[in-house]
């Protein structure tokens, strides 16, 4: 196990409360260990860390005032993690996740007008209101997918890396240039999936880091009583052949540097990696959870580590950021997820007609056939596009 | 003169998956046993030699894994063909495949196909016994956004597998290890078979009888007994369950005034009653009896030989379905 990790100006003293949750402690008291990040760097970073936070917010309000429906897991307390491994990564390499996706998805890029509309059901919507909050894509922001279903998303990260090797080696005739991002909880380390993926990634040498979000709990079930070796996860990874590593993920300057030397030696090595990335969410798991499972106090700790406060601490501490900025910031993000509700409950919801397409590309029957979203500019789908000769549409 | 080429079910598999991977590099093949071993029923045999190990992959016993791996492959615009030893071990790989794969691009509004091909063994008669004899068909038609192919002789087989292939969305692509070793003509020249168009195999006047895959043959029997005793019939191989062609059939029955739909999944929920429902309701007045369905028996699949040749849709049910359709009893 490597244990990339450091501790930040500003943290406050890891307690035993930190013990009981991960069952370890050692990567948070490891020393500091980091380049100089560019102060315009950090403070975009901060910028998408509160506009996670409070359209998350946001999505919590009009879930109550029924706006949006189903399930709706927020983010609140990970910003750091998504904020950090995104900017650690390039554009072009894919990125996929489970369900507490609406992270991801803003980190990546992606207009949260088209996310909170997703939400609200809206034709406006990254998806035009097919998919709903778990299952955010971004074909122009290389998101592959929020996944609903526990696990699903390991071994399609394996194959999106996969594919980016066979398309610069088998096809190109080049050298690969890509990794993926695949996100995952705690709670898919105990999926079947999980583990083919992980086998397959070390076997054939795919370029993929399994990022995991261990924030201790899946639902009500603190890690350690759902999974083995809980206070070493890394110990699953060595099982594959897979290095491992122990991320701080509470400390968005700290995440990026981690996950920027992983990434790079995932580039070089054409390797997979994995990442026991230490986190909290602050919220339940989803909006009918009254963690019943947990305590005040636990809570109140991980709370005291924010990670957005962790960085206004060490920004201010370092000159890049005063009381007036970071107020103007924070105002600046209040109007633009106002303003992102306002066009999401703008947009109209999708036509009857939408019910029938995006079945099939190549029409038959009932099904006309597929069309872009709004937020890619809502043309029709894949040049080419064929019709099957039905003789008689009679379906 | 030339003489018609006859080969393999499983050669004219191998010649559609080669001759799009010399066309397509986009396209590759995973799956158990397909690289070294030549495939487990000798489907991909020679075809790591001239692709090599990068195009043909052997894979561990993790369909869950590789199907998933292909989809995530699929939606970054390759084209894989994922070989499922038997399409009963695709159970395992349930998610991904009915989860994921026909659903990608409608969840994603549009903007992730999933131009994936599984394809394998599937169906009864081999006395696997129950957890191997599965007719996915009869589970997997219930959804929504992927297309079923169920060829029934290698010339189909060929041309359907290569458009599977160049399409852009998921296939379920459902052959019978019962039926590898039958020949069949293949011409040289290149040709595919668009999906949702049926075949008349034989024409009738007095029954319908509509059937896909290895049944097909079963009504081809009973169709030439029944011929012998009077009772003509039409026979019409769908080849594929989605889209389903029920134009042709339609078309049939309105000469016929009869129908007898032959499945070999089971009855309950099947394309087999889907099938007729839809007949029903296209020729409500042009039927002289309901439409008969043959299934295979409602149970598990049975071990014993002669248990399973009855659970079958053979050709003797089959012909008892059409006398008593066409008041023949
Ligand atoms: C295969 C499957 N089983 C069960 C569920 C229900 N479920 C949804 S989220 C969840 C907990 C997952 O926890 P974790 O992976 O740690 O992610 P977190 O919610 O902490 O982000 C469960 C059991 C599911 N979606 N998929
Ligand atoms: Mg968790």
């Amino acid at each position: 196990m490597t244990s990339l990790s450091n501790a930040p100006t500003g943290q406050p003293a890891v307690t035993d409360v930190h013990a009981k949750v991960y069952g370890d402690v050692d990567h948070l008291q490891a020393p500091p260990v980091r380049a100089e990040i560019p102060a315009a760097k950090q403070l975009a970073w901060l910028r998408d860390m509160l506009l996670i936070r409070e359209f998350e917010v946001r999505c919590m309000q009009a879930y109550q005032e029924k706006k949006i429906g189903g399930f709706c897991h927020v983010y609140i307390g990970q910003e750091a993690v998504a904020v950090g491994c995104t900017a650690a990564v390039r554009h072009e390499d894919p990125i996929v996740t489970a369900y507490r996706d609406h992270g991801h998805a803003l980190a990546r890029g992606m207009d949260p007008r088209h996310c909170m509309a997703e939400m609200f059901g809206r034709i406006g919507g990254c998806a035009k209101g097919k998919g709903g909050s778990m299952h955010m894509f971004d074909r122009a922001n290389n998101l592959y997918g929020g996944h609903g279903i526990v696990g699903a998303q390991t071994p399609l990260g394996a194959g999106l890396a996969f594919a980016c090797k066979y398309m610069d080696e088998v096809i190109d005739g080049g050298r690969n240039t890509r990794v993926a991002l695949c996100f995952l909880g705690d709670g898919a380390l105990n999926q079947g999936a999980f583990h083919e993926a992980m086998n397959l990634a070390g076997l054939f040498d795919i370029p993929v880091i399994y990022v995991v979000e261990n924030n201790g709990y899946s639902m009500g079930t603190a890690i350690a009583r759902g999974t083995t070796m809980a206070h070493s996860l890394v110990t699953k990874a060595a099982g594959y052949g897979i290095d491992g590593y122990v991320v701080d993920g509470m400390d968005v300057l700290g995440v990026y540097a981690d996950m920027k030397r992983i990434a790079d030696k995932c580039r070089e090595t054409s390797r997979p990696a994995f990442v026991d990335m230490r986190t909290y969410r602050f919220k339940g798991h989803s909006m009918s959870d009254p963690r019943k499972y947990r305590t005040k106090e636990e809570e109140d700790v991980f709370e005291a580590d924010d990670p957005i406060g962790r960085l206004e601490r060490q920004m201010k501490a370092s000159g890049a950021l005063t009381d007036e900025s970071f107020k103007a910031m924070q105002k600046s993000v209040r109007e633009q997820v106002r303003e992102c509700v306002a066009w999401s409950d703008a947009s109209p919801v999708p036509g009857p007609e939408e019910l029938l397409t995006d079945v099939f590309v190549e029409p038959w029957g009932p099904y006309p056939g597929s069309t872009q979203p709004e937020m890619n500019g809502g043309t029709p789908n894949m040049p080419g596009t064929k019709t099957i000769d039905v003789k008689e549409d009679l379906l | 003169m030339t003489a018609v080429r006859e080969i393999e079910f499983r050669d004219a598999l191998r010649e559609a998956m080669s001759e799009e991977m010399r066309r397509d590099k986009r396209v590759f093949l995973l799956g158990e046993e397909v690289a070294q071993y030549n495939g487990a029923y000798k489907v991909s045999r020679g075809m790591l030699d001239e692709f090599g190990p990068r195009r043909i992959i052997d894979t561990p016993i993790s369909e869950s894994g590789f199907a998933g791996l292909a989809i995530g492959a699929a939606m970054m615009g390759l084209k894989p063909v994922v070989e499922f030893m038997s399409w009963s071990f695709s159970l395992v790989a349930a998610d991904p495949i009915l989860n994921n794969a026909p659903k990608m691009l409608y969840m994603s509004g549009g903007q992730f196909g999933c131009p994936v091909v599984f394809r394998g063994n599937d169906g009864a008669g081999g006395q696997l016994g129950s957890t191997h004899s599965w007719c996915v068909e009869g589970l997997y038609s219930n959804v929504p956004g992927v297309k079923i192919a169920i060829p029934s002789n290698p010339y189909d087989a060929k041309g359907l597998l290569k458009s599977s292939i160049r399409g852009d969305d998921p296939v379920f692509f459902l052959e019978s290890e019962r039926m590898l070793g039958n020949k069949g003509h293949v011409p040289e020249e290149e040709y595919v078979i668009p999906f949702g168009q049926a075949k008349v195999l034989r024409e009738g006047t007095d029954c319908t009888v509509a059937s896909w895959g290895r049944p097909v043959h079963f009504c081809m029997d009973a169709a030439e007994e029944l011929a012998k005793q009077g009772i003509s019939c039409e026979v019409i191989d769908l080849r594929t369950v989605r889209p389903l062609d029920i134009g042709t059939v339609v078309r049939s029955v309105r000469k016929t005034s009869t129908c007898v739909v032959v499945d070999q999944s089971w009855s309950f929920g099947s394309p087999g009653s889907e099938l007729a429902s839809q007949v029903h309701r296209h020729c409500f007045d042009d039927l002289d009896n309901y439409v008969h369905r043959v299934h295979t028996a409602d149970v598990p699949t049975p071990y014993a030989t002669n248990l399973e040749q009855d659970y079958l849709p053979n050709a003797r049910r089959i012909a008892e379905a059409i006398r008593s359709a066409t008041y023949n009893l």
